[in-house]
């Protein structure tokens, strides 16, 4: 292709990407970098309907003049990831001095909000991205032996987790795990307790997240292995059977080798999505046991108080999260795409 | 005490009244953003009453009222003319800059509002006040009649009661409460600490500090509470407690004045509607101040539109909350401050929490920051985690790291 050419053929996708990925960036990152200026206060008499008090006002004058001089705020530097909000760089170091061995310090850690995210963050995306690359596959395997006049419906029933809205889904699932919803109330019967509450512990609660993690995932994870499966050469499969293989050796040996592209593929997706974990907890109303870096952004986005410059530093440390997730496996790819290089 | 003006103005507003002769409006438009309750709803369609004749009228009712409204009156002219709001989140407006002192048009049009739904913020009118709301007591009076209680004036009564009637095999957990992780818990919290007598800053700064013994008495006090709720506490919002008192589950609660009415409804089992009773709010640690806060929703101006606009924007507001709007439907809806509402059997616990002098919840700018903080750090302490005053420390962490990002310390 001719260099014109290609510059003509490739421009509305550059400009495309320069309007929808590099300047949303541009702006989360400086955003990160700023803070809003201080504020001017004055002692002022307020007046309600229930009686007159002295409250802390804003001085709108004064703080606007601020504005007018640095629109953009007061530049902070690195000072909001530093804060405790974020990395908590001050308070790990006393912590690491305070505790007096690894495990006394993890625990205290836990007790920082960016740790606190990050603990469930990580064992969310670690639990669940294995667990529905391998359900996936056992479902695929189980569709594809079936029928060929049941396949269609099975197909369908096994994606409708996926069909319904994450946040839609986790709550219907919030209101049957109560301790008087349906399967709340079942497992108090099943397991002889009559005070087990799914939603009161803090590992119950990670185990109801993950459970419907893998739930609402695996559809996605199964029908990319299905429509790989419909690609497995039959040859190499019969000839397998005619040397006596079983059907485990067979998958073992025949079809896992030809999956194993999709594998990285769906891994890749899997982590990134599960890094960003965040309508569950919404869902579960889990926010007293399990946060993640999207509840973060989006806790302080919302309310009353919007810290929009926290919302920021988050947003470009979930970017910093997921770059080094996926690292290792584009990384991998990479490498079996370019053999030479 | 200062409060007994409203309780004064709720009681014998009904002594004056006055007559109104339409909106009286030339031309504008009025756009109207606020929360969707029913009181709301009510002043939202009377605002509507108004549209025709050069006249436009909007309204943007939701829940999520708070998360568009400022954005959706800084640009100029702003998209909402006005937005209903409450004593918290006018502060947000306030912070931005985006409302617009009301002196000239009450001057000019608002000589019949009364004096004490003015709201005043360093001698500027900045909104106009149009009903209350508080939490209090509720309980059920047939479960109390058997276990040989009176309705409890204080949290420890509270504990008592608690314990006998679970003792007694009446309910196995008897409290109910909003205690759900964020804002419900850290607006209990609030409530307990007024109750303790604590204060929230140093006065005249916005410096923390609330690791007191005030503060480490209201936790205890919460968490003894807690252990008579359904265990599933911490994810249950003012929605979902009253599911469990309408599910007969739970025989005595602090909650909104606002909710009761839905309690009491046809749809409820008649056993626990008609048994369904209210009270003022309940003290607690021999404080005199009742644990709650008194709560205002009312209405402001934007500030970036047109003096047109504005004026319209006024008398539309006006025309909603007039004293013809209240008829037997409307009575029921809130507790109103408007002239001539006279109270319902529904609106006696905030009358009581109105006259037993409760503090309004702070018009503190930074008071959202030092919520959101309570909302998420005092959750260790409640799961028994931490102790409480760790937990204290790390409220006073997270709020300083917060309020100093947005520039107040």
């Amino acid at each position: 292709m001719k260099h014109k050419t290609f510059f003509w053929f490739f421009l509305p996708t550059a400009m495309a990407m320069f309007l929808f990925i590099a300047l949303p960036l541009v702006s989360v990152v400086s955003q990160s970098f700023h803070v809003p200026h201080d504020k001017v206060l004055i002692t002022v008499e307020n007046c309600d309907p229930f009686g007159c008090t002295s409250q802390t006002q804003i001085d709108h004058t004064l703080t606007q003049e601020l504005y007018e001089a640095e629109p953009l705020g007061k530049w902070a530097g690195l000072g909001i990831y530093f804060d405790r909000g974020h990395l908590a760089i001050k308070e790990v170091g006393e912590m690491w001095r305070g505790s007096s061995d690894l495990g006394d310090f993890f625990s205290t850690l836990k007790n920082l909000p960016f740790y606190r995210a990050m603990g469930f963050t990580l064992t969310f995306t670690f639990v669940v991205t294995p667990l529905v690359i391998l359900v996936g596959f056992l479902i695929a395997l189980a569709v594809n032996s079936l029928h060929q006049r049941l396949k269609g419906l099975m197909i369908f029933f096994s994606l409708l987790p996926m069909i319904v809205t994450p946040l839609i889904g986790s709550l219907i699932l919030f209101w049957m795990i109560d301790s008087r919803g349906i399967i709340g109330t079942g497992l108090q019967v099943l397991l002889e307790n009559p005070d087990l509450s799914l939603k009161a512990s803090t590992g119950l609660t990670w185990v109801t997240l993950i459970i419907y993690g893998i739930w609402h995932a695996a559809p996605f994870a199964f029908i990319v292995f299905y429509a790989g499966l419909q690609t497995v050469p039959k040859e190499t499969l019969e000839s397998a059977m005619i040397d006596g293989a079983t059907r485990f050796q067979q998958i073992f040996h025949v079809v896992i080798p030809h999956l194993v592209p999709l594998v990285a593929f769906v891994a890749l997706m899997q982590l990134m999505d599960n890094f960003r974990v965040f309508e569950p907890i919404i869902g579960f109303h889990a926010e007293a046991h399990a946060t993640s870096l999207s509840w973060i952004i989006y806790n302080d986005l919302g309310g009353e108080t919007r810290l929009l410059s926290s919302a920021a530093t988050t947003s470009v440390l979930t970017i910093i999260g997921v770059s080094i997730l996926l690292a290792p496996v584009l990384v991998r790819t990479w490498r079996e795409f370019n053999p030479k290089g | 005490m200062l409060n007994k003006k409203i309780a004064f103005a709720i009681a014998f507003a009904a002594l004056s009244s006055s007559v109104w002769a339409g909106c009286g409006i030339d031309g504008g438009r009025v756009s109207i953003v606020g929360n969707e309750f029913p009181a709301i709803q009510a002043v939202g369609s009377a605002a509507a009453e108004c549209a025709g004749g050069g006249v436009e009228v909007t309204k943007n009712l939701t829940a999520d009222h708070q998360k568009i409204n400022v954005q959706g009156m800084t640009g100029n002219p702003a998209e909402y003319t006005t937005a209903i709001i409450a004593n918290s989140s006018i502060v947000a407006l306030m912070v931005d800059d985006v409302i617009r002192p009301l002196d000239d048009l009450v001057a000019k049009h608002g000589q019949d509002i009364l004096k004490h739904q003015l709201v005043t913020v360093d001698g500027n009118i900045m909104a106009v006040a149009f009903m209350a709301n508080a939490q209090h007591l509720v309980f059920r009076a047939d479960i109390l009649e058997q276990a040989g209680l009176n309705p409890p004036t204080t949290y420890e009564e509270m504990l008592v009661a608690a314990a006998i009637i679970r003792d007694m095999g009446l309910m196995q957990n008897p409290v109910g409460g909003a205690y759900k992780a964020g804002w419900n818990i850290a607006e209990e919290f609030v409530n307990m600490y007024i109750g303790h007598g604590g204060e929230f800053f140093e006065p005249g700064t916005a410096k923390v500090s609330i690791n007191n013994q005030a503060g480490v008495d209201a936790l205890h006090m919460m968490k003894a509470l807690s252990h008579f709720m359904n265990p599933d506490y911490l994810t249950h919002d003012s929605n979902a407690t009253s599911a469990e008192w309408k599910a007969g589950n739970v025989a005595i609660m602090n909650m909104w004045g606002s909710r009761v009415g839905p309690l009491k409804s046809d749809e409820v089992a008649a056993e626990v509607a008609s048994n369904t009773d209210i009270a003022g709010p309940m003290t607690v640690g021999g404080g005199s101040i009742p644990a709650a806060t008194l709560w205002w929703d009312g209405w402001t101006v934007a500030k970036n539109i047109s003096d047109e606009d504005a004026e319209a924007t006024f008398l539309a507001m006006k025309h909603a909350v007039r004293p013809e709007m209240l008829n037997d439907e409307t009575s029921l809806l809130a507790v109103w401050l408007i002239d001539g509402y006279e109270p319902t059997t529904a609106s006696r616990g905030v009358v009581a929490a109105a006259q037993m002098g409760t503090k309004p919840y702070p018009m503190v700018s930074y008071q959202g920051l030092l919520h959101s903080a309570l909302g998420a750090e005092i959750i260790d302490f409640m799961m028994g985690k931490e102790d409480a005053v760790t937990a204290l420390a790390d409220v006073e962490a997270a709020y300083t790291a917060a309020a100093t990002e947005k520039g107040y310390l």
